[in-house]
């Protein structure tokens, strides 16, 4: 370390020190009122946000899927018309997929990260906000569509050329199109923080084989959402100028290729599929080990099974295409990849029964959620070894099948594992407890809800029932399976009903928590609940993977050090650690509340309104707007050491 | 065949001379072909294993679950400790996991070739080309005067290979008859092929099956699996041109559709030479109307041609507005057209 400021020896201090709360509090808590809403950067609340927005989304989709049901509840029902039915499940599917799924995980890991790894905040706490605010604007910019009755209507995965300007003259395809392209900085700015801060603020100590498994999930997703996002971007920009310039990417008549899309398409698809399951595993990884009171069992092949999902993710993105007349080696390579990717979900779900198997399980609403997910992944995993068979796929694809497989995927192995992750953080996050006797009910409704739901579905796509139908003839053997399915759905409803009932609940009338109500062993739990705004008074140094069962276990003679260490108290600042080891290495200076992130993302959003309604002033407008915020933005501060400091270097 | 006529043709007959499915005519896990069966057999395999693993898995949680201590007492009375052996559980998961993958991939691969082609030379040609929302099928059999086309209901000759070359018109498409074979997509720009035979005479019902617009869940095909001398009997009968309208409101009838419907219809044998709807030459030797919207009855006839879209809301089919009288003689016509 230097002289500068951000090379200083920093203090030493102890956490209980006089007037450090108080110190630190004045320093990193943001302003009361709606001025605190509209500029804080505090991971905390911005995560909390993301989660809360993530679940409106989902209650949206939700309510859409419920519809549908009712439409296919009996065969030759005309409830919705064929364009409303398509709209409905198009929206559904977007909703759920990027606007719920992804987010959620967003939402724990932009809410846990700097709590994990012993920092005060995300490395670039700004880019944060940017990145919930355009996710917001971008929900918002896409659902204008629906109350105009011009919501996208060519499915979530929206193919030329019936999404192309001949086939759907609208702006339906375009609120898609921009949506996504909008989203997709959200998500991009988002994994780009994650991997920095990963890399470049643990707490010291806090080495790459110390960390918990939900930062290996969501590292990994942010890798994969970095490579694959801009297939996605790539693709819609394509598909716009074919739409409003003429271009001919996708156009046939013009030598065009449609299925350039599919291909864009799916490389982003595949991989986001692990990214928005690949955290959630880990929550249940990390979570699990709690109630049944002991550690994990195999960190290191769960770790590197996560990893290897995602490196092995990249190479299966031609089964979705099976049927478009590949070749037969293609069909063969794809067909085996999509089988061996099964290898490391088979070690990760091994880990975890043996977990439950050789450790003294708790029952709790948590743990119900969480060793109930280990058999819905099963199912969803399985299935899909069924449709990674290519001549079996060949009859599956588009079949109900595919959706009950889905369904197990994104439900199973997102949804449970995100609810029981709220019953466990939701200590942290609020200072109470939720209701474990609402929580008994809310489980079993959802659980049996589920699949009484989505099981028959598995039955009526043997039966050959298509997905995407607004409606089907009778006799053909599906009413029955479907009409239980609708039953199934609203039971499922009514447990995120129950769900949403016991948050309300325990927000006002929880048990405190305290610091540790689950006596979990991770960094989180070391500080008060709810955590303060500077999540650690003095930086831990950690030197384990379980800092707070350490005495217990006794695997070593070292031992963690929480209640003493580096006092960062010169404005917001956090320790910047080397990338592998974690050793000390600098003071980062942190930015404060700032409204640069909004501004910056309410011009992106002026920008796509005027490209939505082909007006050059608009889009010029919010284009000087983008420019104007990112210039605020990067002005150098002198609090941030951008400025006066050079002399020292 | 008129027997057959009605709302029931449309998915029960469809099912079948075949009684075994006619509770699920669509499913695949019963076929009744070369290129399905081997895939039935995978199928089959995967579905049995697949049921296997979850409940051995299940088993497991629930043994291990079954011992949860159901304590409202707080975690911390319940003592943190580090049992070991929990790793054999991977090694030995996994690697169980890991052989029956390899053996599956291996079945896999062999299916993907006992399915890659016919078992003997096709016998002759179907071009077909799909539509938003119904399929044209070209029948080719190398000469052009036994060329002929149809819609939607196709007829092979039981226990011969067929080829099939789907070709993309306006969006993408996928053509499947699931207890002959698997789905394969039509994509415009591009001509796929696939092969089909039927070992056993019935209809068989499929549907498209890649989202192609309003009316998707209205886009079936039929597959007829005819015997040798049948299907001889049917190829000479859509050879022949439409016969003249017998009666003097068939006749009207004719003038009608020559006005208001051969822009896009074609009927052989007379001026009708429109390519933009299905050919309507033997229109009373299919069973259905709109794909199998509704059966191919009187009463059906005349509400489709009267006002397609409220039959089929969205259809390429624009309503007519014909005066009844006129509505009556081109229904009256088209019934002649057998």
């Amino acid at each position: 370390m230097d002289d500068t400021e951000a090379g200083r020896a920093p203090r030493i201090a102890d956490e209980g020190g006089l007037h450090i709360d108080a110190r630190l509090r004045a320093i990193w808590e943001t302003a009361p009122g709606i001025r605190g809403v509209l500029s804080s950067v505090d991971h905390k609340r911005i995560g909390i946000r993301y989660i809360v927005t993530a679940f409106i989304f989902l209650i949206a989709g939700g309510v859409e899927a419920l519809i549908m049901r009712l439409q296919l509840a009996h065969s030759d029902l005309k409830i919705l018309s064929p364009e409303a039915y398509n709209q409905l499940f198009t929206m559904h599917g977007f909703t759920m997929i990027f606007l719920y799924a992804g987010p959620v995980l967003s939402g724990f890991s932009n809410y846990l990260w700097p709590l994990l790894l012993g920092s005060r905040d995300m490395a670039f706490p700004r880019l944060n906000a940017l990145s919930y605010w355009i996710f917001l604007l971008a929900g918002i910019f896409l659902y204008v569509s629906f109350p105009l009755g011009l919501a996208p209507n060519a499915g979530w995965f929206n193919y030329p050329p019936l999404s192309a300007k001949d086939y759907n003259p609208g702006p339906n395809i375009d609120f898609y199109l921009l949506g996504l392209i909008f989203l997709g900085i959200s998500t991009t700015v988002g994994a780009a923080n994650f991997l920095v801060s990963l890399l470049r603020t643990r707490a010291p100590g806090m080495s790459i084989n110390r960390l918990p498994i939900l930062v290996w999930g969501t590292l990994t997703a942010s890798i994969g959402n970095l490579l694959a996002v801009p297939a996605v971007s790539l693709a819609c920009v394509l598909l716009f100028t074919d739409r409003q310039f003429g271009t001919h990417f996708f156009d046939v008549e013009a030598h065009g290729q449609p299925l350039l899309w599919q291909h864009l398409f799916w490389m982003f698809g595949h991989p986001w599929v692990y990214a928005i399951v690949l955290p959630a595993l880990g929550i249940v990884s990390d979570a699990l080990p709690t109630f049944c009171r002991r550690p994990l069992v195999g960190y290191t092949p769960v770790a590197l099974a996560t990893v290897a999902t995602m490196i092995v993710g990249f190479g299966v993105w031609l089964h979705h295409m099976f049927a478009t007349g590949m070749p037969m080696l293609s069909l063969a390579f794809f067909s085996a990849a999509s089988l061996v990717i099964t290898i490391p979900s088979a070690v990760s779900t091994f880990a975890w029964v043996a977990t439950i198997w050789t450790g003294k399980p708790v029952l709790t609403t948590p743990f119900l959620f969480l060793s109930s997910f280990i058999i819905l992944f099963v199912i969803g995993g399985v299935s899909g070894v069924m449709t990674g068979a290519v001549p079996f796929d060949f009859q599956l694809t588009d079949t109900y099948f595919v959706v009950a497989h889905l369904h197990y995927v994104l439900i199973g192995i997102n949804v449970f594992p995100v609810i029981g992750g709220i019953y466990y953080w939701f200590p942290k996050m609020t200072g109470r407890m939720m209701s474990e006797r609402l929580g008994r009910w809310n489980f079993w409704t959802m659980f049996l809800g589920f699949n009484i739901g989505f099981f028959p579905m598995h039955i009526v796509g043997l039966m050959g029932m298509p997905r995407r139908i607004y409606t089907y003839a009778p006799g053909l053997g599906w009413d029955t399976l479907n009409l239980i399915t609708t039953v199934g759905a609203f039971a499922f409803a009514i447990g995120i009903l129950l769900f949403l009932i016991n948050l309300l609940v325990s927000l006002r009338r929880g048990i405190p928590a305290g610091p540790n109500p689950w006596d979990a062993p991770t960094l989180e739990w070391s500080v008060p609940s709810p955590a303060p705004a500077y999540n650690f008074a003095v930086i831990p140094v950690v030197a384990s993977r379980h800092p707070l069962w350490e005495d217990r276990l006794n695997e070593s003679a070292e031992r963690s050090d929480l209640s003493r260490g580096y006092l960062l108290d010169h404005g917001r600042e956090t320790l910047a650690t080397t990338v592998l080891d974690a050793e000390p290495d600098l003071i980062l200076k942190m930015p404060g509340d700032s409204y640069a992130p909004l501004a910056l993302a309410l011009a992106l959003a002026v920008l796509f309104v005027g490209l939505i309604l082909h007006s050059l002033a608009c889009s010029g407008l919010g284009a000087a707007a983008v420019a104007l915020a990112i210039v605020v933005w990067l002005w150098p501060q002198r609090g941030l050491g951008q400025i006066g400091e050079s002399k020292h270097v | 065949m008129t027997a057959l006529h009605g709302r029931q043709f449309l998915v029960v007959t469809a099912s079948c001379s075949v009684a075994a499915c006619s509770r699920a005519p669509m499913t695949y896990m019963r076929t009744f072909g070369p290129a399905a069966d081997p895939v039935t057999s995978l199928g089959w395999g995967l579905t049995i294993i697949c049921c296997l693993v979850i409940l051995i898995i299940g088993v497991l949680l629930l043994i291990a679950t079954s011992r949860a201590r159901r304590t409202d007492a707080t975690l911390a009375s319940v003592p943190i400790a580090h049992p070991g052996g929990g790793l054999r559980w991977i090694y030995i998961g996994t690697g169980v996991s890991i052989a029956v993958l390899l053996g599956l991939v291996v079945w896999t691969m062999f299916t993907l070739a006992a399915i890659a082609s016919a078992p003997s030379a096709p016998v002759f040609t179907i071009e077909i080309r799909a539509h938003q929302w119904w399929w044209e099928a070209r029948y080719l059999d190398g000469t052009s005067e036994r060329t002929f086309v149809t819609a939607n209901e196709l007829h092979i000759p039981v226990g011969k290979p067929v080829l099939l070359r789907l070709i993309g018109d306006d969006v993408i498409h996928s053509f499947w008859i699931p207890a002959l074979a698997g789905k394969t997509d039509v994509i415009p720009g591009q001509t796929n092929i696939a092969w089909i035979q039927g070992n056993t005479l019935g209809t068989y019902r499929g549907q498209c099956t890649e989202y192609c617009g309003a009316q998707h869940a209205h886009m079936a095909e039929f597959v007829s699996v005819d015997s040798a001398a049948a299907f001889k009997q049917w190829w000479d009968h859509q050879l022949a041109a439409a016969a003249a309208p017998p009666s003097a409101t068939t006749t009207h009838g004719e003038a009608v559709f020559l006005a208001r419907c051969a822009a896009c219809h074609t009927i052989r044998g007379t001026g009708a030479g429109g390519i933009l709807g299905p050919d309507l030459t033997h229109i009373m030797t299919r069973h259905t109307l709109g794909a199998g919207t509704v059966p191919n009855d009187p009463a059906s006839l005349r509400a489709w041609i009267n006002d397609a879209q409220a039959v089929k809301p969205g259809s390429r089919m624009p309503t007519l507005d014909l005066p009844q009288q006129d509505l009556v003689a081109v229904t009256a016509y088209l019934q002649t057209l057998d």
